[in-house]
């Protein structure tokens, strides 16, 4: 009975909880975080039940108020909008536990307005992966935008021109994908996903259309981060506040990345997109770009968590090249890989805030040996999400790269399969200088007096320490387990 | 007795050993005596598995699956288990060297050199026991992570960047091996080791198959240490020498071989590999690498660096016996995967005794040493003897085959390049025996000979070059496995 | 040609609105005109979807008594209109998120130029 209205379930529990936050922290401020963590959490339990209850039934598409598309509208839970909602709930759940003690020490006082703000982002959030509108993606996408750029602006202090900067080019993104709804409405007299992408095949040949969807494709472009607009992502994620950066980074883009699917393999299919220029294999090589120059910048930085947002553009990257191949294997591949980054650039983002935690900093030139015996358990967790981000099995990154070659070698594309190979290596560069630093003596530095009896266990509190453990052990459950997400991704391919 | 769960025992054992060895790190007696009973419980359990072997039948294992339709599966076939009697077994003798070495030269971080041991001792029999190429690959990678704690043991920056070295060419390796084979699981829909091959009748195109062939190479060529793919090996004898002893003579190289003779029997098959030419490709690179590197240890004065030449020279003795198609050839190769294993720990276990009983590595200081050190130089003796192929020594009685194969496929070359190579290997020998026994030494007036536990595994393993090269059979049946599985791969049926 | 560029002439004009919005976002450095771009920028898309709306000799969207609603042709799409109201409020927001913006950047660094801004946080 219930399980029909979970679509709409899932996306009211934000707003309640948006409401109840402001409501109960006027009256107690130590409230606000507890009642964010309930509500992700109530919303990661409702995706849960709503995925279950996909595999047994099948598709919900709910119509608000009853009214019929294409008039009315409607959110659609497929097997797509499920597994992406079960994937960024969790992520966020975690993510909001593990903010209350960096959330007191790098925002004291703001806490109200944080998780007011957080709650309002997932429900744009969720709102842009459920709905089957567009004009309706527009206004979730905008709702997640604000809340997102309010929330990266609670930083230290060059973080409001950072956010600043990320207003301007997402909101013009966002202009742009409105622009081409715009152009699609006028052709086809309708907003709804589900009945346009009946009309589209007949219009193959307009001008306008194919214009919609470049326009369409940029803006959303923006917000997945696709090179070369990616210009926001790094300074955003590096001066927002540690719980910021560890709940936008792995959720965000990957929301994004989902309407990319969307646009391209649902609602126009892939036949269409190609059908006038092959604008997905455009989209391929500039995603492709974006994984070399992501991996290049990443090697380049000092500082954790600017290399963890280079990373996540090349990262970003594999996704849409995945999907640019509009095969089987590469759609599950980039999927499989939504989940993967998901978890692993959590998994890190927190590693890095641990360490701001502790030390004040995440200067990598700054780590030393001294790590291992004073942080051991953070360490641990950095070893495995940056093997697993280098690819190697029997990892959950190392799968996702195994089915992107498998997608590039179907459709014969050798240069993609190229850039996977030669990124990966690059991942191995940027990840292991910071397992060296850590594990090992520096064998340039003097012999220091022996300072070990200084030097002990003081790694974080279980708020912090168990979300990050908890991917870090995901990240090999998720590994061992792949089949059978894989067969779910390939059984859901809309060809 | 249903032994089927046998392989995955045999793999988990030291792993199971490792959390009990990092436990025990202030009692070092206790955690060298994990090691030592964990060598000897995986040795008994790769015996069980012996009788099986002789008698050409497999046990196989079928875990998972670890992708759709692509299980994590282990086989314990007659090569398998060829392979994990020889790493089992001289695992144990490379323990309580290590007992002795690590003690005598007091080095640190024991508990790390012990730990990884064992760790890299399951990756090997778990690539010994790999039923298909992604299983492969996961253990292969396995032992990459393992060997380098191994390798940067010293921490000295000479250390540090020989491991970055060796992971630039073990991961680019690892990567063009997952390219390699997803190329393959598209064309011919398995990665499973067949005998015989797994393209069946499916035919490519030349230039498919060239390039194919190549990824294959580049990828095991670099564990096997085929020339230009050589450069991290004399690197890697910055590690300790028993690592040098058992990884870089035993364990990581002969998985090179291992693997590439996997590609060439079980993935190509001989038939393949005759039919598009691969073989006369192996060949020239197998025989340029013994001459070049036969020439290469002439001029190196440090010993384990001439040691290391040495290896890559006789890795290659393998290669080209694998190379060469022939029945006997492949016997051949097969056998000195065994010869060369038991001198080559033998060379390698000298050398240690040497730097740690006298501090001495340059082949010019070791003036008159047999004098101090007789069971050592002794068995040194034998050691090198037997790499020249002078019997009875089992060097000679695998040379002997090679030099058959070659005949028996009328070809000159490579039966020249044997016997030139063996002039060489005499001629860098020889030096170091003159030296030890017949020129004066100096300083040498309060040494005696080296820890016995030291010595007993260097008498240990040199007598038993000598008698496996009276008795080829004598305990093992090496030489009936050998015989099998080379039949097996030419007449393309089972085992 | 000529009817190309007459019988568009509201395309156009949106067209040459955006152009302006976008030179203002990327080429003004102070940080208030570039936010004066970006909503000029937005306004032009509510300007399209307005345009589209447009029929000849038909009336604004509200019921008049003495057209029957079933008299499609009279009245103008109403669809694109209430669309906007949502993208014009959606603008308000954001407008009233980046002055917020501005006002933090200026208590921090005392400036609204983009080029002394980038300077003061290297």
């Amino acid at each position: 009975m219930i399980e029909t209205h979970l679509p709409a379930i899932i996306a009211l529990t934000f707003v309640l909880f948006a409401l109840l936050i402001p409501l109960f922290g006027l009256w107690k401020e130590q409230l606000c975080q507890p009642l964010a963590v309930l509500g992700s959490g109530l919303a990661t339990a409702f995706s849960l039940l709503a995925f279950i209850n996909y595999l047994q039934s099948g598709s919900i598409r709910y119509l608000f108020g009853g009214w019929e598309p294409p008039i009315g509208i409607e959110f659609v839970y497929d097997g797509l909008s499920g597994f992406i909602l079960l994937v960024i709930n969790s992520v966020a759940f975690l993510a909001l536990i593990y903010a209350k003690k960096p959330g007191q020490m790098e925002f004291q006082g703001k806490e109200l307005a944080y998780y007011a703000l957080a709650m309002l982002m997932m429900l744009g959030f969720n709102g842009m992966v459920l709905t089957g509108d567009l004009f309706n993606l527009y206004v979730f996408l905008e709702i997640s935008s604000l809340s997102s750029y309010a929330l990266i602006s609670i930083g230290n202090k060059p973080a409001p021109f950072a956010a600043f900067r990320y207003l301007i080019i997402g909101t013009a993104g966002g202009t742009l994908y409105l622009l081409g709804v715009g152009f699609l409405y006028t052709n086809t007299g309708t907003l709804n996903i589900i009945d346009m992408s009946a009309m589209l095949p007949m219009l193959v040949d307009n001008s306008s259309v194919v214009t919609a969807l470049i326009l369409m494709v940029v803006g959303i472009g923006v917000k997945a981060a696709v090179f070369p607009m990616h210009g926001w992502l790094p300074d955003s994620y590096t001066y927002a506040s540690t719980p910021s950066s560890t709940l936008i980074a792995p959720i965000g883009t990957k929301v994004a990345a989902y309407i990319l699917f969307r646009i391209m393999l649902y609602l126009f299919g892939i036949e269409l997109t190609d059908a006038v220029f092959p604008l997905s294999y455009i989209v391929g090589v500039f995603a492709c770009i974006g994984i070399i120059y992501g991996s290049v910048m990443a090697i380049a930085q000092t500082e954790m968590k600017r290399m963890l947002a280079y990373s996540s553009v090349s990262q970003i990257g594999y996704i849409i090249m995945g999907l640019s191949l509009a095969n089987p294997f590469g759609f599950a591949g980039a999927l499989l890989h939504v989940l993967n980054h998901a978890v692993m650039k959590a998994c890190l983002f927190m590693i890095a805030g641990n360490l701001r935690y502790k030390e004040g900093h995440s200067n990598i030139s700054l780590f030393n040996e001294s790590y291992r015996i004073k942080y051991p358990w953070t360490m641990a967790s950095f070893s495995v999400a940056a093997i697993s981000m280098v690819g190697l099995p029997p990892l959950a990154g190392f799968f996702s790269k195994w089915y992107l070659v498998l997608g590039t070698i179907d459709n014969s594309n050798w240069i993609f399969l190229a850039v996977i190979i030669v990124s990966s290596l690059l991942n191995a560069v940027y990840f292991f200088r910071i397992l060296e630093k850590v594990y090992m003596k520096n064998p340039d530095a003097e012999q220091q007096p022996d300072k070990a009896a200084e030097i002990k266990y003081d790694d974080v509190s279980p708020s912090m320490m168990s979300p990050m453990a908890i991917m870090a052990v995901g990240l090999i459950v998720i590994g061992f387990a792949n089949a059978a997400i894989v067969s779910f991704l390939l059984g859901i391919f809309p060809m | 007795m249903d032994l089927s769960i046998v392989p995955l025992l045999a793999i988990l054992v030291s792993l199971a050993a490792v959390p009990l060895i990092l436990f025990s790190s202030e009692k070092p007696n206790v955690r060298e005596a994990w090691t030592i009973i964990a060598g000897l419980i995986k040795f008994s359990l790769v015996l069980t598995l012996l009788p099986e072997a002789i008698q050409g039948n497999s046990v196989e294992l079928h875990l998972f699956d670890i992708a759709p339709g692509l299980p994590f599966a282990l086989n314990a076939d007659p090569f398998g288990v060829y392979f994990a009697v020889i790493a089992s077994g001289l695992w144990i003798f490379t323990s309580f060297y290590s007992i002795g070495y690590m003690r005598g030269a007091g080095e640190k971080k024991q508990t790390r050199y012990f730990a990884s041991f064992a760790v890299c001792l399951s990756a090997t029999i778990g690539i010994a026991f790999s039923a298909n190429l992604l299983t492969f690959i996961v253990f292969y990678e396995m032992l990459t992570l393992a060997t380098y704690p191994l390798v940067i043991h010293n921490e000295k920056r000479e250390a540090i960047n020989a491991g970055r070295k060796y992971l630039a060419f073990t991961l680019t390796a690892g990567l063009l091996l997952v390219a390699a084979s997803a190329i393959i699981y598209h064309y011919t829909g398995t990665i499973e080791f067949t005998p015989g091959g797994v393209f069946g009748d499916i035919e490519l195109p030349r230039n498919t198959m060239l390039v194919v062939f190549i990824l294959f190479l580049a990828a095991v060529g670099v564990k096997a240490g085929i020339m230009p793919l050589h450069g991290w090996l004399p690197a890697a004898m910055a590690a300790p020498t028993p690592v040098s002893a058992l990884l870089h003579a035993v364990a990581v190289v002969k998985s090179g071989v291992f693997a590439v003779t996997r590609m060439v029997g079980f993935i190509f098959g001989t038939d393949v590999m005759a039919a598009y030419g691969l073989n006369d490709i192996l060949i020239v690179m197998a025989g340029s690498t013994i001459i070049l590197a036969s020439l290469i240890a002439f001029a190196q004065d440090n010993l384990k660096r001439r040691l290391a030449y040495s290896t890559v020279g006789h890795l290659s003795y393998i290669v080209l016996g694998v190379a060469l198609l022939t029945p006997l050839g492949m016997t051949g190769g097969i056998m000195h995967i065994a010869a060369h294993a038991t001198m080559k720990i033998t060379l390698f276990f000298c050398a240690g005794a040497i730097y740690v009983n006298l501090h001495r590595t340059e082949i010019s200081n070791l003036n008159g040493i047999a004098k101090v050190m007789p069971w050592t130089m002794g068995a040194f003796a034998v050691g090198s003897m037997g790499l020249a192929g002078i019997p009875p020594i089992n060097g000679f009685f695998s040379k002997w085959y090679l030099i058959l194969g070659s005949l028996e496929g009328d070809m000159i070359i490579p039966v020249i390049v044997l016997i030139v190579s063996g002039l060489l290997n005499v001629g860098y020998f020889f030096p170091i025996l003159y030296r030890a026994y017949f020129k004066k030494g100096e300083g040498l007036e309060s040494y005696g000979e080296a820890s016995p536990f030291m010595v007993v595994p260097i008498m240990i393993t040199a007598t038993l070059s000598v008698l496996f090269g009276l008795f080829p059979n004598l305990f093992f049946n090496f030489f009936d496995l050998a015989v099998l599985v080379s039949e097996s791969l030419f007449s393309g049926g089972t085992p | 040609m000529v009817d190309f560029i007459t019988g568009h002439y509201a395309y156009w004009f949106t067209l040459s609105l955006l152009c302006v919005g976008l030179y203002g976002i990327i080429f003004k450095q102070n940080l208030v005109k570039k936010v004066i771009g970006l909503a000029i920028f937005q306004v032009s898309v509510v300007l399209f979807f307005v345009s589209i709306a447009s029929k000849w000799d038909a009336t604004v969207t509200v019921i008049d008594k003495n057209i029957p609603v079933e008299q499609v042709e009279s009245y103008l799409n109403p669809l694109p209109h209430t669309l906007m109201l949502t993208a014009i409020v959606v603008g308000v927001a954001t407008l009233g998120v980046a002055f917020t913006l501005l006002i933090a950047i200026y208590n921090r660094y005392g400036t609204l130029d983009e080029q002394e801004l980038l300077e003061k946080i290297q």
